[in-house]
């Protein structure tokens, strides 16, 4: 036992002594904390305002087209020439095609090419616009359409617990949270514990230490100490990652920003589009109740302990498994090919954790 | 000390050892020798259970040997090595701990060992910056540190100048001194002379020979003598009559010498009696076979081709 705590302590320490551990530690959170900054920042200072002109012959667009922080719209029924356009303050000019309400399509024109976030805003304005007009030609009430759109939303009950709603879905979610992690530790610290069987093997040490202590010992010193490397890692980075963030939003809103409005202008045009599309899918807005009713439905301390047993299992067994090809090859090139049938058990984990 | 009883491994279909039944006398030096190949380094590894045997059993002061036997036995194997990151100071610390031996105690040794062997710089480097041979003595330190009670060198001597061979040297006859069991496996034949008291020599898996140095080396010497001599060697050949055979002689200033190899039965004092009329005689010697004869006669008899790649190192 007292052999084990001794490796525990030198695989521990002479990880965390090295320059690249410092360096990644100092770094992750660095990367993580700076690409959220970075993109806050770009989506805050959107500096270049679209003058988009709107050539619109057929008269379609029967609304006001909604400018944004970085479009405004002019519309217009008169033909541009390029020569006017090219003149002229507008930065986009875009010609709705003839029979755009059959066929709807329109051209671009551009100076400078809208950024994506900016392009999503145009997009959605004339797609609104020209959805309101072919409602009209088709003679039905856009209120009636919008009614008849509404989806179905399917709440689930456990029929042993009819009281409550169950959250299944959000549940598998927390699983499949967990169990990324899961993968990612034990990838990222099973690898560390087969370079260092194979670290060991090449300094030829491994005969020294074999005959000093007995196999297990020094396979389970090896796994829990580069286990103990990880969690301080993990820690670390957590910690770190917390106190930039906290520091960096805390110098934009000294500077004059809003950091609730960073944050949301942080969020790529993507995911507002995902995220308006949910929020007209559920047509109100997420009550804090139902959160709550998530959390209480929850078992976290099973939770807890159902990933903590499969955490710790996991780790051990891939671990080993990874030792073993650690001891059984001579190079880090002949890794790979037995690295494959080690990682196919942890992808077909992963997949069931998702669809089942 | 040390019984080995008829030890056999086999890798596939390779037989490495074939039934190696030997002792390792307590308190003495004991040479391991035998060509590459022949299953030394397999041999040692059994003995410090770093793999199994496939038959046979290794014995230890009379009992089998278990795995808490390991923490006094001293190993250096053949093959150095050392974690390259880590500093010697902590390194040495960190394998005397693994042994058995508390935190101080290693400390106070230690400080002895790099003491009287002018290491006392060496502390906070790292492995990495030492040289070969400077490794190589952190190495055999580490071996010997937890004072194990039987001590198994792989090729001791591979990989050092002839000042630190000679250092390694005295310090395996000091140890021998205070009741280690030394065994050691090389290919240097005047070390096996000038250290060890007993041999084994190993050839194509198979124990060919197994004893005492000095009676090995009686048991193949032919009855040859040097006789330091003046006179004429003619009238040597003459005087020798049927008591032995003048293989050659030398005339070198003042006195002269012959290789005289005594016929079967003969006693050396019944040819001085045959000489004395003749010659003057100024000294006489045994000339006992030198280990390196012995190897390469044993081993040519079984495989003459490896005998030169043998006796390279």
């Amino acid at each position: 036992m007292n052999k084990i705590r001794l490796i525990i302590w030198r695989e521990f320490i002479t990880r965390v002594r090295k320059p690249s551990f410092l360096i990644m530690t100092i770094l992750g959170p660095l990367l993580i904390a700076g690409a959220i900054l970075a993109m806050a920042w770009i989506g805050s200072k959107e500096a270049v305002i679209h003058q988009v002109l709107v050539i619109d012959a057929e008269g379609v667009i029967g609304r006001r087209l909604e400018d944004s922080k970085s479009v405004q719209f002019t519309l217009t029924s008169v033909q541009w020439p390029d020569s006017a356009f090219k003149e002229s303050p507008y930065t986009v000019r875009i010609n709705l095609l003839p029979e755009v309400l059959n066929d709807p399509h329109a051209d671009l024109f551009y100076k400078t090419l809208p950024s994506e976030f900016a392009m999503s805003h145009i997009r959605g304005q004339l797609d609104k616009s020209i959805e309101l007009a072919r409602l009209k030609q088709a003679n039905i009430d856009p209120e009636d359409f919008e009614r008849v759109r509404k989806p179905l939303d399917i709440k689930s009950f456990d029929i042993e617990d009819v009281a409550n709603q169950s959250f299944a879905q959000e549940r598998a979610m927390i699983g499949f949270f967990f169990g990324y992690f899961m993968f990612i530790f034990i990838f990222m610290y099973g690898v560390q514990v087969m370079r260092g069987v194979m670290e060991e093997k090449q300094n030829r040490i491994v005969e020294v230490l074999i005959s000093s202590v007995r196999p297990f010992q020094l396979m389970m010193g090896k796994i829990v100490g580069v286990a103990m490397v990880g969690f301080t890692q993990f820690m670390l980075w957590i910690g770190i990652t917390t106190l930039m963030l906290v520091l960096g939003l805390a110098v934009f809103a000294s500077s004059g920003y809003d950091p609730a409005a960073l944050a949301e202008n942080g969020m790529t045009a993507q995911m507002q589009q995902q995220l308006a599309q949910q929020q007209m899918a559920q047509a109100k807005a997420v009550d804090s109740d139902k959160v709550m009713d998530l959390i209480n439905q929850v078992n976290i301390p099973l939770v807890l302990a159902v990933f903590a047993f499969f955490f710790v299992g996991g780790y051990l067994l891939y671990s080993s498994l990874l030792a073993a090809i650690g001891s059984a090859v001579d190079s880090e090139t002949d890794t790979q090919q037995f690295m494959f049938p080690v990682t196919i058990p942890m992808i077909v984990a992963i997949f069931i954790g998702w669809v089942g | 000390m040390l019984h080995l009883e008829g030890i056999t491994k086999r890798f596939g279909t390779f037989i490495a050892l074939d039934g190696i039944t030997m002792d390792v006398p307590p308190g003495q030096v004991f040479g391991l020798l035998g060509p590459n190949g022949a299953g030394k380094t397999t041999l040692i590894r059994i003995i410090t259970r770093i793999t199994g045997p496939d038959e046979g059993r290794v014995l230890l002061d009379g009992h089998e040997m278990g795995p808490d036997d390991v923490a006094r036995m001293g190993y250096l194997p053949e093959e150095r090595g050392l974690y390259k990151k880590m500093k010697v100071g902590e390194q040495s610390l960190y394998l005397a701990q693994l042994k058995g031996m508390k935190r101080i105690d290693a400390q106070k040794r230690l400080k002895d060992w790099f003491e009287r062997w002018d290491m006392g710089g060496w502390w906070n480097k790292k492995v990495e910056e030492l040289s070969k041979g400077m490794a190589q003595k952190v190495q055999f330190i580490t071996t010997v540190l937890h004072e194990p009670k039987l001590l198994i060198l792989d090729e001791p001597f591979s990989g050092f100048d002839p000042i630190n061979a000679e250092l390694i040297r005295s310090e395996i006859l000091r140890l021998r001194d205070t009741g280690v069991t030394v065994m050691l496996s090389t290919h240097s034949m005047p070390s096996v002379e000038e250290l060890c008291d007993h041999i084994g020599l190993i050839d194509k898996a198979r124990l060919m020979l197994h004893g005492n140095v000095r009676e090995i080396r009686r048991q193949y010497s032919d009855n040859t003598y040097r006789f330091e001599f003046k006179g004429n060697r003619v009238a040597l050949a003459n005087a020798l009559s049927f008591t032995g055979e003048l293989i050659d002689a030398q005339e070198n200033g003042e006195y002269s010498h012959a290789r005289v190899r005594l016929a079967p039965g003969v006693k050396l004092n019944e040819v001085l009696r045959q000489l004395l009329p003749s010659v003057e005689i100024h000294g006489v010697q045994e000339e006992v076979p030198r280990m390196h004869d012995i190897f390469i006669k044993v081993v040519s008899e079984t495989q003459p081709e490896t005998v030169a790649q043998g006796m390279t190192e």
